[in-house]
């Protein structure tokens, strides 16, 4: 049988927490099949006959001496009335949107207040805050220019972000308040809205600022990696102490005080050291958060905590793991929400937005203390990056445009694989950084997020048949073990 | 259907139709930082 590879291309296929699942790339169409259709889609493609092909009854029967000819002639018609449908083996029509990934407003801007940091963090991405430049904390002049800039490149854009980073943003508080007062003050005149985020590690919290960051910040992320030993051994003060035991408790005030309408995330990093990180994120739903996020270290391959594509099988079988503890967890009445398996499969961004992908160095910028302009806080300190400066008032709109043109259909890598519409071409930092060009895909990125998206869709899969299950069962054929 | 159970609307078709007004969250403005998703963004026009 010779198939086509553009039609084996458009469906992803794959086994999981006792399911048969297909993805279909093209609609976003999720399916869960039993085991003799989930076998033909191995022998089938467009287009259709009326009846299913001798030659692939014979390759099904020769699989499968079990599976009867009536049998696969129901699971033959039932794919071609999906693929009628639209919702299997539909086709990519999306490239003509690329022509919207064109330079756009700047929306959304990371100030980096503070290049300075008050932790040794062993993987950090800045080099310890300081993004190898010297540390150095952000003028309120600066941060104000700043303002100015996002007010003006944002054109008709009402909405807008803007992330207070570092180093550590609040050794540099006062500023930020000013910067976020001064904000404030020009929403009415301009018609625009600020939505502020800051990320911090948490070890000057106190009652000023807390009340000021659950006040003013519609987002914040706090960073903690999980367990106490492990936190402390990569998180540690410039002396080498701990500071798991000075954060948590700050943490959990800011938390427990903070509007429940507001988002939050404890947000920690996983290394080669602590490859059963589904114990990390339990260690922080056990000490009292329900919004976590807990990411791959993203670091050169010689550092010894790195991962590696040595690790894969590691990391994602912890991901399976965590994904069937998040189950029972469900189960027992107690949610919490993992980031990075948040999805919503009826709704979520529109495509044209899966296309572009986060946007940096177009709708978003990171701006340094010295108010240089960067595509985003991970390209900071690289000089070829420059994208101009705020006293300069320079900004370089060919790169903004290359960064624009940075879609999944000018990625090679991208451009056929099942995952596009979900990472959209995935982090132009990590691709430059590690493959050397922004346009080619971090081949070790792809590979994590494939695997967490595999476990996103299939908890929602089995929710949504658990809850089914109780009307239909039937539904219990569905498990293909 | 017998075999198969859809589990959503596999509706990216229509957004795309009527996506693209550029009001979301910048997706790296959420909880990352350095590990790109963007498919758990909320899409925020007012009037889909």
């Amino acid at each position: 049988m010779n198939l086509n590879e553009n039609f084996n291309k458009s469906i992803h296929k794959y086994q999981l927490g006792g399911l048969n699942l297909v993805l279909d790339v093209n609609s976003g169409g999720v399916h869960v099949l039993d085991s003799m259709t989930y076998d033909l889609l191995d022998f089938v493609q467009p287009p259709f006959s009326e009846t299913c092909p001798d030659e692939i009854l014979h390759a099904m029967q020769t699989k499968n001496p079990e599976y009867a000819k009536s049998d696969i002639q129901e699971c033959y018609q039932e794919i071609r009335e999906l693929h009628a449908k639209k919702i299997l083996f539909s086709e990519d029509e999306y490239e003509k949107f690329a022509k919207f990934a064109t330079s756009s407003p700047v929306k959304a801007m990371c100030l980096h207040i503070s290049h300075d940091c008050n932790l040794r963090c062993q993987y950090c991405f800045a080099s310890t805050g300081d993004f190898g430049t010297g540390r150095k904390l952000m003028s309120v002049e600066t941060g104000k220019k700043a303002i100015d800039f996002l007010l003006e490149k944002s054109a008709d854009r009402q909405q807008l972000e803007l992330d207070f980073f570092g180093g550590e943003p609040l050794m540099n508080f006062d500023a930020v308040k000013e910067v976020v007062l001064y904000a404030r003050s020009r929403e009415k005149e301009t018609g625009k809205h600020f939505r502020f985020t800051i990320t911090t590690n948490g070890m000057l919290l106190n009652d000023e600022n807390t009340d000021f960051i659950n006040r003013e910040m519609s987002n914040v992320v706090l960073s903690i990696d999980g367990r106490k030993e492990i936190h402390d051994r990569m998180r540690p003060t410039p002396n080498g102490k701990g500071s798991y035991d000075v954060i948590l408790p700050k943490f959990k005030k800011l938390v427990d005080q903070r509007d429940k309408n507001l988002d939050y995330y404890v947000r920690g990093t996983f290394t080669k050291y602590n490859l059963d990180f589904s114990d990390d994120v339990f260690s922080l739903y056990d000490a009292g958060f329900d919004q976590i996020s807990v990411e791959p270290v993203v670091s050169d391959s010689k550092y010894p905590y790195a991962l590696t594509e040595a690790d894969l099988p590691a990391v994602s079988a912890e991901y399976e793991k965590l994904a069937q503890r998040l189950l029972a967890q469900d189960r027992a009445g107690k949610h919490f929400n993992f980031f990075h398996f948040m999805i919503d499969l009826n709704a979520g961004p529109c495509a044209i937005k899966r296309l572009k992908g986060c946007g940096c160095g177009n709708e978003y910028v990171a701006i340094s203390p010295e108010g240089d302009i960067y595509p985003c806080h991970q390209f900071v300190g690289m000089e070829n990056f420059k994208m101009g400066n705020l006293d300069e008032g320079t900004f370089n709109l060919e790169m903004k445009e290359t960064f624009a043109q940075s879609h999944i259909y000018n990625k090679y890598k991208c451009r056929d694989c099942w995952a596009r519409f979900y990472c959209s071409g995935g982090c132009n930092a990590n691709n430059y950084q590690y493959q050397g060009d922004i346009l080619e895909a971090h081949t070790l990125s792809c590979e994590l997020e494939k695997k967490r998206l595999e476990c996103a869709i299939m908890i929602q899969a089995v929710k949504l048949l658990e809850n089914r299950a109780d009307t239909d069962t039937d539904l219990k054929s569905y498990k293909h073990c | 259907m017998k075999h198969v159970v859809t589990l959503n609307q596999a509706n990216l078709v229509e957004s795309a139709k009527k996506g693209g007004c550029g009001k979301c969250q910048a997706s790296c403005q959420s909880a990352c930082k350095t590990s790109c998703t963007v498919a758990n963004q909320k899409c925020e026009k007012e009037e889909k």
